[in-house]
């Protein structure tokens, strides 16, 4: 990558509050293009929060995002979001290749309806996270991790350059968990840009290039190997501070 | 009495089949978006809206009563909405209290108008059960334009309203307008709740919207055919329900085409394969306990417990035999977990789970404290 490419994506001065209570204050982030970025904080920290409100699903009190250095647009392809898993509805009638499809509506436009050409790139995104086997299940019978991977090749499809997922690896089963790294990997390989929220700071290291701490503030946020430090992280989390400086020294270590 | 050439069952009939097509079909939507207790609060809401444009016109024609119960079910919507944005009253209470205070005013107004000595307002009552055989050919000319407009519009708009009902917050992302196509699909609820008030009648026009698509839900695990399904059993029920009401004297339409709608939800409750309370009986009684922790990765997982500081602590091969029971195959288990990717060895015969096995025995723990509890 070239040092002087424009971030993928850059976010200024956003906050997000709810019935007055700020969710978010003044962040301030960027992330180069073709980053793999872990966003990592306690619970209420706002991480959902950001992702949504960087992609204008959720009202932002102030605030700039740009995207490859143009204002972002929602609706123009750049953002392909892949949102948590349990905060849909399942028991919905339908099927996964009709669910993976529903990634070409934003580049259908009215009244057209997806035929063989937006079905045949489903598939391909469903063979990408090996659910080729699965399309006409329906969704109501697939376990929570082959839900992940419907949702990831939904994302897939729309073939945008950067990718935002919400918690991709809460609740999946092993296969799953290294399916999605796999995909995320060659994303990036391909020079797209991967925002992840995650849970898990065991595998920060190991699965991301950069990571965001974010509670409430950008406490910090840079390449792994710089940010992941133990003070950065007291500074995130606060009080449970023992494990974290294990946690913290391991990384150093390895 | 010979159906199909009985002038007035036959538009009865047609009527009543319009309303229960776009009313289930619609009805779909609102129950797979979790919002069957709008078309209550609709319909109950039109109510007061009929009893205005009759004190302010004199006259039951259709398309000003409609407009009218329209109106006034927007207006409830409207307030639903602000009552929630402003207080922290949760939704559906604030649709409970709108349909309380809309049906109550209206009541109120209707009570009124039948004191007045003017025979104009006779019938005016039939708009509480319904009364189909009250029915005119231009009620039913403009129920049908209403009806299959609202169809047209629920085929052209098929995709944009499967989006809002899955995953709105997705359909957003990809920049389609989710808020106004909800404002959308309110109208055409609306007008699909309001075509029916004559027939079915405030009080019971709900059960034409839910009814249908819960039955149809029960019988197909795809949209298009539950939507085609609930469209048809309204039509069915309808037809069915305004038919016997309309040959048997007073026999109110409403309550008679819920009854026929009720049999069907229940039968399709009891009988449907696959979702039914039978079949999940009959799956009961086969069903398996659930499959057990691989009891390998869960010693190793309480072994590693005891070195919280140390994740790659290596733990004997021997030790996990003297935790399983006899003639246990730990090796072969051993294998299978790390082909997994669950567990790695590190060393000469020392195991450690991976940080992904760790999280599975986690899990599994929780799931099996879930399933106790």
């Amino acid at each position: 990558m070239v040092a002087n490419d424009t971030p993928a994506m850059e976010v200024e001065d956003l906050t997000v509050a709810y019935s007055d209570q700020p969710v978010l204050w003044d962040i301030d982030l960027t992330v180069p293009a073709g980053d793999k970025m872990a966003i990592v904080g306690p619970n209420g920290a706002g991480k959902s929060t950001l992702i949504k409100a960087a992609m204008g699903l959720v009202p932002s009190v102030a605030g700039e995002v740009r995207v490859f250095g143009r204002s972002f647009a929602k609706g123009n392809g750049e953002i392909a979001y892949v949102p948590q898993r349990s905060s849909l509805e399942w028991d919905f009638p339908t099927d996964v290749l009709d669910v993976v499809t529903m990634g070409t509506y934003g580049s259908l436009g009215w009244f057209r309806r997806p035929g063989n050409a937006e079905r045949d790139r489903a598939r391909a995104a469903l063979e990408e996270v090996t659910m080729g086997a699965f399309e006409r299940r329906p969704i109501a019978q697939l376990s929570g991790g082959q839900q992940q991977r419907v949702l990831l090749a939904r994302a897939l499809v729309q073939e945008a350059p950067i990718l935002m997922l919400d918690e991709p690896f809460q609740g999946v089963d092993a296969p799953t968990e290294r399916a999605i790294v796999a995909v995320l990997d060659r994303l990036s390989d391909e020079g797209k840009t991967v925002i992840v929220v995650h849970h898990d700071l065991q595998t920060v290291p190991e699965y991301f290039d950069s990571v965001l701490l974010l509670n409430v503030r950008a406490i910090e946020s840079g390449p792994v190997a710089e940010v992941f430090t133990e003070d950065n992280l007291r500074l995130t989390f606060g009080g449970r501070v023992g494990v974290l400086a294990q946690l913290a020294a391991t990384v150093n270590e390895g | 009495m010979d159906f199909f050439s009985d002038y007035t069952l036959r538009v009865v009939a047609l009527g009543s089949g319009v309303l229960g097509a776009a009313a289930g079909a619609l009805g779909s939507f609102a129950y797979l978006r979790r919002q069957s207790l709008v078309g209550d609060a609709l319909s109950h809401a039109a109510l007061p809206g009929i009893a205005l444009v009759f004190l302010l016109t004199g006259s039951k024609a259709p398309l000003p009563i409609m407009i009218g119960a329209a109106l006034a079910g927007w207006v409830a919507t409207v307030a639903v909405r602000l009552v929630v944005r402003r207080s922290r009253v949760p939704y559906d209470s604030a649709l409970g209290m709108a349909l309380a205070v809309f049906f109550g005013f209206g009541l109120v107004l209707l009570t009124q108008i039948q004191k007045r000595p003017d025979a104009a307002q006779a019938g005016l009552e039939s708009f509480l059960f319904g009364q189909a055989a009250s029915l005119l050919r231009e009620d039913v000319i403009v129920m049908s334009v209403l009806g299959t407009a609202c169809l047209i519009l629920l085929g052209l708009l098929w995709k944009e309203f499967k989006l809002l009902s899955f995953d709105s917050e997705f359909g957003d992302s990809l920049g389609r307008p989710m808020r106004r196509l909800d404002g959308i699909f309110t109208l055409l609820l609306v007008v699909a709740v309001v075509i029916g008030l004559r027939t079915v009648g405030v009080v019971l026009m709900s059960a034409m919207v839910v009814a249908p698509a819960a039955a149809a839900r029960q019988l197909t695990n795809r949209l298009a055919p539950m939507v085609v399904l609930a469209a048809a059993i309204g039509v069915f029920s309808g037809v069915t329900g305004a038919v016997l009401s309309s040959m048997v004297p007073r026999l109110p339409t409403g309550p008679t085409i819920v009854l026929v709608l009720s049999t069907i939800v229940v039968l399709s409750l009891i009988f449907a394969p696959d979702r039914g309370l039978l079949w999940r009986w009959i799956k009961l009684g086969r069903l398996q306990p659930a499959a057990a922790l691989d009891p390998v990765l869960m010693h190793l997982y309480a072994l590693a417990q005891q070195h919280p500081n140390e994740p790659d602590h290596g733990h004997r091969v021997g030790v996990l035999r003297t935790m399983s029971p006899v003639g246990a195959d730990v090796e072969q288990a051993l294998e299978d977990l790390l082909n997994r990717g669950l567990v790695h060895g590190v060393g000469d015969e020392l195991w450690a789970p991976t940080p992904i096995g760790r999280r599975e025995a986690e899990r599994a723990i929780e799931a099996q404290t879930e399933m106790s509890s």
